[in-house]
Order: structure tokens, then C-alpha cells, then sequence
């Protein structure tokens, strides 16, 4: 487990680094100067030459990277905009905020955003699936299969509003959604991130019901469920002791791969809801051409994919027994 | 004696184990098949028993040169054919052929029955006089199909007919050498008879030799004339047809002998060894005798010294046993129970 | 849908009898490319103590008879006539509840391939113990130390350790050890063995075999063994089935059918198998031809496109009509050949070639 996890997390920075530093290559080499917008109308040449120099942009590419990277560790100081502590993720030009300050102050809405759905996502993805699988064939089992092919075929920008105009504006029956920190109040985070909880889970809960269904129908007819059956073990047992174990394993692991998905979706569904999240932070770096924000944002959500996987496989290992994370 | 077709010398085939904390690197190899000698001369079968892992899929695939050998020589017709590459190997290819066990997936199944027989000829690119489709239905009748099923899907034949097909595909070429991995374990014992009856007559009629690998010692002694007996990646034994199964020397062909499940409630009681466990696993095989772990004879040499392959005093010539302590030579032997619930 | 016919009241007690006994079973399959006959009026007892062996080649219909007997079959699809009576019990019309309760406690069945018929989530212990609590409403450290005792009994070395393991930490033969112990558990009357040995290998067939044989003396278990494989059943069973085509073609002791076998199947069962000293330079005899589609199944005698000797028996009368096992008891066949014609023609195929 150990071994697993030490090799694990260095593949992941491996990783991490590739990715930071090809980001970092195809943003920088963007013929842009974002010391030319400090520089003022009246520019003199010395005074835009100081500040690429405070800026660390006179250098060559790959020593800009390097103090970029060694910035996260031991932090920077651009002379002028101020001091940047680690970790340090670069200056937000745009901002004028250190980059890893704004991404920390937008985290907890996306995280909140991303975690929250994925719960919804989960459990009634499977509970539907389950509920399908037990009534293959029947009334149950048509009405769930056809509600997930529509939840399939609806969108996140088309859904939030009509929620929003109905849930919201006509019968008022939840409050606007807007981010209130966990830490204030409970109750007031939980109600005002329902409706986003909702649309952002819509689409990947029906892809749920859908894999859950087909893979209990699969499970419970394997030989090791038929043997349960012959030992005595009614249909229940069968059903939640047996067969269920067999069928988390296959969506386990499709989740992992949708993490990726999800942030994404989490990213339009922060537009559709003026929530401040990192993907409004993104959307607004890619108006600006914000590089080093971009730069944070990526990283972060980089980072972010590669531990969620991390723990999905850990989570796989809990389930079946037969891997070992040697 | 007639021209020797394959000749294995020492031939061994280590499969890496990789594991390690950071980096994953080699920690071990399964020892597939380990040092083994054979020859098969043309026109001859020799049958090749085991129980499942120990080696034999491999030593046929590595004879086929579908895989390369980790150490020792793969000799064809006196040519060494052991690292060669595909290029070298084309001209060779046509002759030696393999024939699998599963006749389900082993054909492609969107592929027409005429499409797979002649895809051996396509790939090697040879036209047969009168053209591919004539000589398809020329083969499809030696084994026994209707020539009109050229366009049938595999899913349309049942196992013993698909079984038929993977033959065919295998004559395609007139091969010298076929090794067939457990042609019949996969069918019923009417339609296995069938299928064995096929081959002993393409055979005869057409001398072609075959390297028979299979794990039913009844199938193996009605097909073959040498047999080669082989325990964890080694030949413990090998000999004629009559030496192994009447005057056997290793422990381990007495136990297998005695295994075997006889339809025969009237014959004379045979002697019964209930060996202990299973094969033991091939990434850390015993040393010594890899068969000490379960052989009722094992003594301290047995786990020091690798007994070799040799003719003991009282065997015909070319029956070889690897054994310290070889049994003496009948089947007629003692009760051995060496299983922990029966003792 | 389940169709019963029985004599008398569901459940009540029906004089002394064999302990096992299947009347007329009829099992079909509605699919979607018609209905299977997979059983077909089949009909045998097993006594106390006893072995019967059921053969047949792949598709006769011996796993689809005994699942009908564990009433594992899936009631959606799956038509079921006739009747199964263990000692008193009648099984067909048996609620869900009764069986349930019968089911790994009186009736247990190990399978084939004991890595995919054993959970892999769980470990061996827990799969052992859960029968047992279930059953013998056992406590969790009760079924433990049974689960301990089972493994322990079948074979296993270090049981205390081996009952943590899961079912892939063990090697093939062990797992189908497990397979028994876990069948033995709450001391079944009638333990089901289908094909048990067919995954494994020949020393390890042969260990398994023994410990079947070595159990049934100490428990006086009833023992249906399916198999494809003559010898097997040579060697354990006292009774043999022989099916074909959802149907019994001969039925006897083992002696009987092994030494003195009535029926063409059975023949062409026996000569198709080498053995070990028969002569080796000399074709086999198979059974010629391929096993009968079970969604239209031949007229008359199922047997009939393959048998040599259809028109021996009389013009088409192997054509049009079926023919049923007779005598009803002792050793048996569905053949309409005339005894003196069936010694003369075995004498000549079978005979030939010992
Ligand atoms: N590609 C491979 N990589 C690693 N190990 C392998 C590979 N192929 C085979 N082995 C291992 O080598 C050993 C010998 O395998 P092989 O298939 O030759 O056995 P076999 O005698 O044909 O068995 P069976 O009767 O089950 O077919 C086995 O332990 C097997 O698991
Ligand atoms: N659930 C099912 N639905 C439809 N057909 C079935 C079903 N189960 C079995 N059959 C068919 O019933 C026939 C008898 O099957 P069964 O499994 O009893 O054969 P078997 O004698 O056990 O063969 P094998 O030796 O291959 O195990 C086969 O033709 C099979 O295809
Ligand atoms: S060498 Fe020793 S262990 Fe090996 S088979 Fe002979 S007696 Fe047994
Ligand atoms: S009844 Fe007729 S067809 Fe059937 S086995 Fe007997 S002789 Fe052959
Ligand atoms: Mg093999
Ligand atoms: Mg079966």
C-alpha cells in the first residue's frame, strides 16, 4: 500500500511537471507582452525593459520556468507588484493578486460544486440502477431506462436556467444559487448549491443508472451469484451482498475517467449560475489572456484530477479484494 | 529412422515478472520451460502430456517460433531458426503450422469459412494450381466438410466442425510439421474421436508429423508414438509409446498413469497414487527435482542435485527419465496416499 | 410458470420411497429463437448413500435437471412439469420460501469451475460461515470455527490461516475443496456435483474424487455426479444416467451399463474413448454426426439421424414414435431393439476393439 502510494504520487508529479511545463511553454510563447500594459500609454523603452525585468520576462524561456517552478517551493518577489510567498503560482497581471491566493479563494465553491454533484451523481445513479436491475423487465425498470435516456440528452446550459426560472423565480421553493462557505452556515451552503447540485449531476446520473443496470444484469448472472443462490442466500442477500460488489468495480473505475468530465461540466455550470469558482476564474484569464492564471488554473486542475484518481484507485483496491497495490 | 524435422536443444523460455516500489523492474521470471531437448522426425507424432502451467503451450508456440526463446536452439531441418526473423522465417513458416484448442475463438468469426482457410495462402502469397477457392474445397472435404459451406460463417458450424476448419486452415500450406495445443479438449468425447480420427488419417496419407500436445494421457497414447512427459517447464520423461505407458521410471508418469479415470469396472485393480496438492507455482520451482514437493520417494539428494535426463539401466533405447530414484519398471505398483484428507 | 401435476396434496407424505425421485421432469426454455426442450420427460430415483452418475454429452440437458432440482431455474423464462419429490417434499410446487431453507442445507451442489463459482469479493471463510449461520442461525465466531473445521476436514493445510484468504490466493485444486467444504457445511442429504473435476487437473481430479467417495462413506451423503466422462463414473459412481437429448437413453448400475450397455449412444459413448490399453493403430468408433437441435428435436427416437441400426428395429418405427425407458426399474433403456439384438450388435462394436 506504501509502495503503491510513494509510486503513485511520483508519477503523478511526473506527470504534473510535463504538463506544467508544455503549458508553460505554448502560453509563454504567445507573441503578447503583458509588460507592455504596465508600461502606460507614454512608454519609455528603459522603463519597459525595468519592468520585464521585475517580471523575471527578460530571461530565456526555460529559466522562466524554472523560477516559476521554483516559486511554488520558496515563493518569489516581484520587486514591485510585491512579494508573492509560497507556494507561489505567479502574479496576476490582469488581478494584480498572486494566483494561488484567487485560486485558493475560489476552491471551495468549485470543490464544493464538484463533490456535492458527485454524491448526487452516485447515489441516485446507482439507487435507479439498482432499482432497474431489480425489476429488470418491468414497469420500474422502462421507467428508469427511458428517464435516463432524456437526462442523457438534456445540457447544462439549457437545464440551469429553465430550473432556475421555475425552482427559483415562479415558485420560489429554493433560494438563488450563490456559494455560501460551509464553515458560516451549513444549512445555507447546502440549500444554495442544491440547483446547481442538480443540473451539474443530470447528464452523468442518467450514464449511471444506465452502467449500474446493465452491470447487476451481468453480475447476477455469473457463476459465483448462481452459487449463492444454491448455498440457501435469498434474493436480497444475493442481490446487495453479492452481485453489487461485482458491479461497483466497472463504475468505479468509469468514474475516475468522468472526474475529468465533471470538472469541466462544473466549469460551464459556474457561468450558467454566476457562481465564483475557478472555472469563472478561467473563462475571465482566457478573456484577458491572464497567462499566469491560466497557467495556475490548469495546474491546479490538473493536480486536482490526478489525486481524485489516485484515491479512485485506492477505493477500487477497498472493493476487489483481487487487486493489490503492489 | 526418417529425417529430423525439429530438434529442441535446450531450449527455454523465461516469461519476466516486473514489480517494485518506484520503478517497475524485473523481480522474477516464470520459469515456462526450462532446458528441454526434443526432436520430432518427419512423419512422426510425438505426444506431449502435462498438467495445465507446466510448459506445454509454451514449448509448441516456441517450436512454432511464434515465440522466441529466452536460451537454447530451435533447430529446423538443421536449421537454426532460434532468434530468426520474420523475414528469414518466411520460407519456413508454410511448413510448420498450429492447429488450437479453442475452436470457438480461435476463427475469426466474421470471417467466411473460404476467407479463413485461405488466409494462410494469401498471406504467404501462393496460388495453387486451379486457384485458392478450388484448393479450399479440396481441404474442406479432407476434413471431412461439405466443399459448399465456402461461404458459411464460423457461428454456423458446431465445435467439432469448427474444430474441422482450424485443420484445414492448418493443411492450407502442406505443412511438414503441425503442432496441434489440445486439438480435442474442448469437444465431446463422439466428436473428439472424430477429430482424432482426422489426424491419424491425415497422417497417414499425407505424412505429415505432428508435435501433440495435450493433457489426456488416453488421447495422447492413441495418437502418438513417442510421448514426452513434462513437469513444471521440464521433460521428466520421455520414451516410445510402450515404454512410458507400460514400463514407466518416473514417480511423477506412474502417479499421472494411475490418475487416469477408466471406464473398466471388471479389469485388475491398478495401482493407485493420490499425489499431494497442486503443481507448484513456476516463478520459484523447487530445487532439485521440482516434482520432490509431491513425490512419495524424495529423498535429501532430491533437493540438491537436478537429476538428469538419461536412459536408466533396463529402459529401450530413447526412453530417458530425470529421476534419483526412478520406480522399477511396471505399472503394477503400491498404493501411494500422500493427500492430507484421505491419509 | 410452473405446471404441476401431482397425485394427492402439495406436500403431503407419500409412503416410503426412494429418497430421490424425479418423475416425468420436463424442463423448456422460452428463447428467442423458440422454445428448448431442454429436459423431456425424464425420470430416476437415488437412494440414501448412493452415487448416480449423470453423462451425457455438452447440451443434454444434465446441468438443466439439476438445476431444476436446487429450483435455480429463472421462473421468467423457463417452463417446469413433472415432479421431484425428496423424501416427502415435492420441489416444483415447493414455495420459494421452502427452498430457500432446502437449498445449501439439505441440497447443496458444488460447480464446474470453482475460480468463477466462488465470490471473489469474500473471503473462503465468510463464504463457508454465512451457510452455516444462515442455516443453523450460527453465530459470526461459531461459522468461523466451522468454516476452520470444514477446511480442515477437505484437506486444506493450516485451515486457521487459509479461512482469511480469498478464493484467487488459492490454487485450483484447493478452491474446489473449498467448493466441497463449503457445500458440506450444514451436513446435506443430497450434494449435487456438476462436473467437479472437469477444471482440473488429472492428479487433482483424482484427489477430488476420492475425497467425494471418502465423505459420502462418513455422512452417508447422497451424491448426483455429472460428468461427460465414462471413467469418472466407473470409478465413483454405483448408478449411471446416460442422457441424451433432454431424455434418459439407458439407465443402470454401474456394472450394468459399463459392462453390458444397451443402448447405441451408450456404445458409441464407450468406443469412442481410448483408453489406456486398448490397441492403438485401429480408428476410434465415434458416434457419428453432430448432437440434435433442442428447438426442433428429431421425431421418434431422438437418437435416430446417428444410430446405425434405426432400421433394425422395425420400419419407421425409430422414425415416427418415441421411445421410453423400459424396463421401469433396474437396468434400463429407450431403445426399440430387441434384447438378443442389442447383445448380438454390443458383442460386435464395442467387443472388437478390447
Ligand atoms: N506470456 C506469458 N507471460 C507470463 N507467463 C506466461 C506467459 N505465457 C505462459 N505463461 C506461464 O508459463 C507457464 C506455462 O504456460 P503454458 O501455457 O505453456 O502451460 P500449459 O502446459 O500449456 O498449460 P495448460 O495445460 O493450462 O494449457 C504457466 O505458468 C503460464 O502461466
Ligand atoms: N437458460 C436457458 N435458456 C435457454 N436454453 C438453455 C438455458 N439453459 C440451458 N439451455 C439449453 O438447454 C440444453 C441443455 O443444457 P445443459 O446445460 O443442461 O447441458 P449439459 O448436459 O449440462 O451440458 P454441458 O456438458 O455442456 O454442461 C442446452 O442446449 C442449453 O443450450
Ligand atoms: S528425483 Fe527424487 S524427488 Fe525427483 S522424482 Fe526422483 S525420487 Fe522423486
Ligand atoms: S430406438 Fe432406434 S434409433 Fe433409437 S437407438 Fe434404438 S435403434 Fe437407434
Ligand atoms: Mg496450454
Ligand atoms: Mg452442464
Amino acid at each position: 500500500m506504501t509502495g503503491f502510494l510513494v509510486r503513485r504520487v511520483a508519477g503523478a508529479l511526473v506527470i504534473l511537471l510535463i504538463i506544467s511545463a508544455v503549458t508553460f511553454y505554448l502560453f509563454y510563447a504567445i507573441p503578447r507582452d503583458p509588460a507592455r500594459a504596465f508600461c502606460g500609454k507614454i512608454c519609455q523603452p528603459e522603463t519597459l525593459a525595468l519592468i520585464r525585468h521585475n517580471l523575471g520576462m527578460d530571461e530565456p524561456l526555460f529559466v522562466q520556468y524554472w523560477h516559476w517552478l521554483t516559486g511554488i517551493v520558496a515563493g518569489r518577489d516581484f520587486v514591485q507588484f510585491g512579494e508573492c510567498p509560497a507556494p507561489c503560482l505567479g502574479y496576476s497581471f490582469a488581478t494584480q493578486e498572486p494566483v494561488f491566493g484567487a485560486i485558493v479563494d475560489r476552491f471551495p465553491v468549485t470543490l464544493s460544486l464538484t463533490v456535492g454533484a458527485s454524491v448526487v451523481i452516485l447515489a441516485f445513479g446507482i439507487v435507479t440502477g439498482m432499482i432497474a436491475a431489480w425489476k429488470v423487465g418491468q414497469p420500474l425498470d422502462k421507467i428508469a431506462s427511458a428517464s435516463s435516456v432524456i437526462g442523457a440528452s438534456l445540457q447544462i446550459y439549457f437545464v440551469g436556467p429553465l430550473l432556475a426560472f421555475y425552482l427559483v423565480d415562479t415558485l420560489q421553493l429554493i433560494p438563488r444559487p450563490s456559494y455560501v462557505p460551509i464553515t458560516e452556515s451549513p444549512v445555507e451552503w447546502f440549500t444554495h448549491l442544491m440547483l446547481p447540485w442538480v443540473v451539474l449531476s443530470i447528464i452523468f446520473t442518467a450514464n449511471y443508472t444506465r452502467m449500474t443496470r446493465s452491470q447487476m444484469v451481468e453480475q447476477l448472472a455469473e457463476d459465483y451469484v448462481r452459487t449463492a443462490r444454491a448455498k440457501g442466500m435469498s434474493n436480497r442477500t444475493v442481490f446487495f451482498r453479492f452481485a453489487w460488489r461485482g458491479a461497483m468495480i466497472p463504475i468505479v473505475t468509469i468514474f475516475g475517467v468522468d472526474l475529468a468530465v465533471l470538472l469541466g461540466g462544473a466549469i460551464i455550470t459556474e457561468q450558467t449560475f454566476s457562481l465564483h469558482g475557478i472555472g469563472e476564474l478561467a473563462v475571465r484569464a482566457v478573456q484577458n489572456t491572464d497567462l499566469p492564471m491560466l497557467l495556475g488554473v490548469t495546474i491546479v486542475g490538473a493536480t486536482a484530477i490526478v489525486v481524485l484518481n489516485i484515491v479512485v484507485d485506492v477505493l477500487y483496491a477497498f472493493i476487489d479484494p483481487r487487486v493489490r497495490l503492489s | 529412422m526418417n529425417e529430423t524435422l525439429l530438434e529442441l536443444k535446450g531450449l527455454t523460455k523465461h516469461f519476466p515478472v516486473r514489480g517494485g516500489t518506484l520503478i517497475k523492474r524485473q523481480v522474477g521470471a516464470v520459469h515456462a520451460v526450462d532446458g528441454i531437448d526434443l526432436t520430432v522426425s518427419a512423419g512422426e507424432t510425438v505426444g506431449l502430456v502435462g498438467e495445465s502451467g507446466c510448459g506445454k503451450s509454451t514449448t509448441g508456440r516456441l517450436a512454432a517460433r511464434l515465440l522466441e526463446p529466452t536460451s537454447g536452439q530451435i533447430l529446423y531441418r538443421g536449421q537454426d531458426i532460434s532468434h530468426s526473423s520474420r523475414k528469414q522465417l518466411k520460407p519456413i513458416r508454410p511448413e510448420i503450422q498450429m492447429i488450437f484448442q479453442d475452436p470457438y475463438s480461435s476463427l475469426n468469426p466474421r470471417h467466411t469459412v473460404g476467407t479463413i482457410i485461405s488466409g494462410p495462402m494469401e498471406i504467404n502469397d501462393i496460388n495453387p494450381p486451379g486457384g485458392r477457392q478450388k484448393r479450399v474445397q479440396e481441404l474442406l472435404e479432407i476434413v471431412g466438410l461439405n466443399p459448399e459451406h465456402y461461404n458459411r460463417f464460423p457461428h454456423e458450424f458446431s465445435g467439432g466442425q469448427r474444430q474441422r476448419i482450424g485443420i484445414a486452415r492448418a493443411l492450407a500450406l502442406n505443412p511438414k510439421l503441425i503442432i496441434a495445443d489440445e486439438p480435442v479438449s474442448a469437444l465431446d468425447v463422439s466428436i473428439q474421436a472424430q477429430v482424432v480420427n482426422l489426424l491419424q488419417e491425415l497422417q497417414r496419407d499425407l505424412g505429415i508429423a505432428f508435435l501433440f500436445i495435450a493433457h489426456d494421457l488416453a488421447v495422447v497414447r492413441h495418437f502418438s508414438q513417442r510421448v514426452a512427459v513434462m513437469y513444471l517447464g521440464k521433460i521428466v520423461e520421455i520414451g516410445d509409446r510402450e515404454s512410458i505407458y507400460e514400463r514407466p521410471r518416473h514417480p511423477y508418469t506412474h502417479a499421472l498413469l494411475s490418475a487416469v479415470p477408466e471406464p473398466d469396472v471388471s479389469s485388475e485393480p491398478r495401482e493407485r497414487i493420490r499425489l499431494a496438492g497442486d503443481v507448484p507455482s513456476p516463478i520459484n520451482p523447487p530445487s532439485g527435482c521440482r516434482f520432490r514437493t509431491r513425490c512419495w520417494k524424495a529423498q535429501d539428494k532430491c533437493a540438491t542435485e537436478v537429476p538428469p535426463l538419461v536412459r536408466l539401466s533396463g529402459n529401450r533405447e530413447g526412453h530417458l527419465t530425470a529421476c534419483h530414484f526412478p520406480e522399477a519398471p511396471t505399472t503394477q505398483g503400491e498404493d501411494v496416499v500422500l493427500d492430507p484428507a484421505l491419509a | 410458470m410452473t405446471t404441476v401435476s401431482w397425485s394427492g396434496e402439495p406436500g403431503t407424505s407419500r409412503g416410503p420411497g426412494p429418497f430421490l425421485s424425479v418423475r416425468d421432469l420436463s424442463v423448456e426454455f422460452s428463447t428467442e429463437d423458440g422454445i428448448v426442450h431442454a429436459v423431456d420427460g425424464l425420470s430416476f430415483d437415488l437412494e440414501k448413500g448412493t452415487t448416480l452418475g449423470i453423462v451425457g454429452e455438452s447440451g443434454s440437458g444434465k446441468s438443466v435437471t439439476n438445476l431444476a432440482i436446487l429450483g435455480l431455474h429463472d421462473p421468467a423464462h423457463t417452463k417446469i412439469s413433472g415432479e421431484i419429490w425428496l423424501e416427502d417434499q415435492e420441489l416444483i410446487s415447493a414455495g420459494s420460501g421452502t427452498m430457500e431453507k432446502l437449498r445449501g442445507n439439505r441440497i447443496a451442489m458444488i460447480f464446474q469451475d470453482p475460480l468463477t463459482a466462488l465470490s471473489p469479493f469474500h473471503t473462503i471463510g465468510r463464504q463457508i460461515g454465512e451457510v452455516y449461520r444462515k442455516h443453523k442461525g450460527a453465530s459470526k465466531k461459531e461459522a468461523r470455527e466451522r468454516a476452520i473445521e470444514m477446511l480442515r476436514r477437505v484437506g486444506i493445510p493450516q485451515p486457521e490461516t487459509r479461512v482469511d484468504h480469498y478464493p484467487h490466493e488459492f490454487s485450483g485444486g484447493m478452491r474446489q475443496r473449498a467448493m466441497i467444504a463449503m457445500a458440506l457445511v450444514c451436513d446435506p442429504d443430497l450434494l449435487i456435483a456438476d462436473e467437479p473435476t472437469t477444471a482440473l487437473d488429472v492428479t487433482v481430479q483424482a484427489q477430488i474424487l476420492d475425497l467425494l467417495k471418502e465423505l459420502q462413506q462418513q455422512f452417508g451423503t447422497a451424491i448426483i455426479l455429472i460428468t461427460h466422462d465414462l471413467g469418472v463414473v466407473a470409478g465413483t459412481a454405483d448408478n449411471v444416467l446416460v442422457m441424451y437429448a433432454g431424455r434418459a437413453a439407458e439407465r443402470g448400475t454401474v456394472r450394468e451399463v459399463l459392462r453390458e450397455p444397451r443402448h447405441p449412444y451408450t456404445w458409441g459413448l464407450l468406443s469412442s474413448m481410448p483408453r489406456l490399453n486398448s490397441p492403438v493403430d485401429v480408428p476410434l468408433k465415434p458416434v457419428r454426426g453432430t448432437p440434435p437441435s433442442l428447438l426442433n428435436p428429431p421425431p421418434g427416437c431422438p437418437f435416430h439421424p446417428r444410430c446405425d441400426y434405426a432400421e433394425l428395429a422395425g420400419p419407421e418405427l425409430c422414425f415416427t414414435q418415441r421411445p421410453s425407458i423400459s424396463p421401469e426399474t433396474g437396468h434400463g433403456d429407450a431403445c426399440y431393439l430387441t434384447l438378443e439384438q442389442k447383445r448380438d450388435l454390443r458383442t460386435a462394436t464395442t467387443e472388437d476393439r478390447a
